[in-house]
């Protein structure tokens, strides 16, 4: 689907929680396979555990950068949800944690703004399999925001 | 590079599906200093409206470059897992341009080895991201750089 209107096309985003609308205008999230899902109110990002995203065939193990484009991604989809953007935010800076090895298997993740002013958001997002409880790992990063007081 | 270093940076290319898929390439690799490329690919793009690649093709490619300027620096094959991976986006990729990533590995202890780096399109001087990370060595199970 093609955007021509980035602050329409976003305003309908969070009326209609139709990411799966977002995920098809972005090629790269495609390529990723990413799939959201609201649930109890908040957003769930899942990556499936595909071949081309395996960084070690070995283990095997999902590739790190993978992990990272996935929690850089729930970071972002979580603006777009909770704040009014007429841009998609732009990443000033990530820092990723890598806590356990990434098996092969769907992998979600769940972001939350720590702070937001009228320019910068700071977000922390956590990817899990399986357990919430035992995070495979961790980001946060502060993202530029476009809204209509910027 | 030489003939160690020659093997092992074909290998990063093309051992993991996800490097392979991305197109990765180690153009050198020599004392603990790593270049590597990914060609444009429309796959890849982040922002369709103006087809600059996405932040995420930049995260594993200096993952991976990372790893391929630690293992340069210890100078065998050897296991190692990402620690931590910090990247400042200092401006987008240009369009239809090459991603290249140049890392360091500065310092090595016995346990963690240390790098910082950049990616730039055609630039060095004009680079797309900065980054730092860290990387643990003689990880018990064999990860290659970028494998969980």
């Amino acid at each position: 689907m093609a955007v021509r209107d980035p602050e329409e096309f976003l305003a309908e985003l969070r009326k209609t929680g139709r990411f799966d609308r977002l995920i098809d205008a972005i090629p790269y999230a495609r390529y990723l396979g990413l799939n959201v899902r609201i649930v109890d109110g908040d957003l769930l990002t899942t990556m499936p555990g595909v071949d081309k995203l395996i960084g070690n065939p070995v283990l095997p193990a999902l590739h790190g950068g993978t992990v990272g484009a996935l929690l850089e991604s729930a970071a972002i989809f979580k603006l777009l949800w909770e704040v009014e953007s007429i841009a998609v935010p732009k990443t000033i800076n990530i820092t990723v944690d890598y806590l356990r090895s990434a098996r092969v298997v769907d992998t979600l993740a769940r972001a939350t703004i720590t702070k937001h002013g009228r320019r910068v958001a700071n977000v922390q997002a956590r990817a899990w399999q399986g357990d919430e409880a035992k995070p495979i790992a961790a980001l946060h990063g502060h993202f530029l925001l476009k809204t209509r007081d910027t | 590079m030489g003939a160690l270093d020659g093997i092992i940076g074909k290998l990063f290319g093309s051992i993991s599906p996800h490097t392979r898929s991305l197109g990765f390439e180690v153009v050198s690799m020599k004392d603990g200093v790593a270049v590597a490329k990914i060609p444009y690919s429309a796959e890849l793009v982040g922002d369709p409206l103006s087809g600059v690649l996405h932040g995420g093709v930049v995260t594993s490619m200096l993952d991976t470059t990372g790893g391929v300027a630690v293992i340069s620096a210890v100078g065998l094959p050897t296991p190692i897992a990402t620690l931590d991976l910090r990247i400042d986006y200092l401006r987008p990729s240009k369009p239809g341009e090459d991603l290249f990533a140049r890392v360091e590995c500065y310092k090595k202890t016995h346990n963690v080895a240390f790098t910082r780096g950049v990616a730039y399109n055609g630039d060095e001087a004009d680079p797309v991201a900065s980054m730092a990370a860290t990387y643990m060595l003689r990880t018990q199970a064999f990860r290659a750089p970028g494998g969980g």
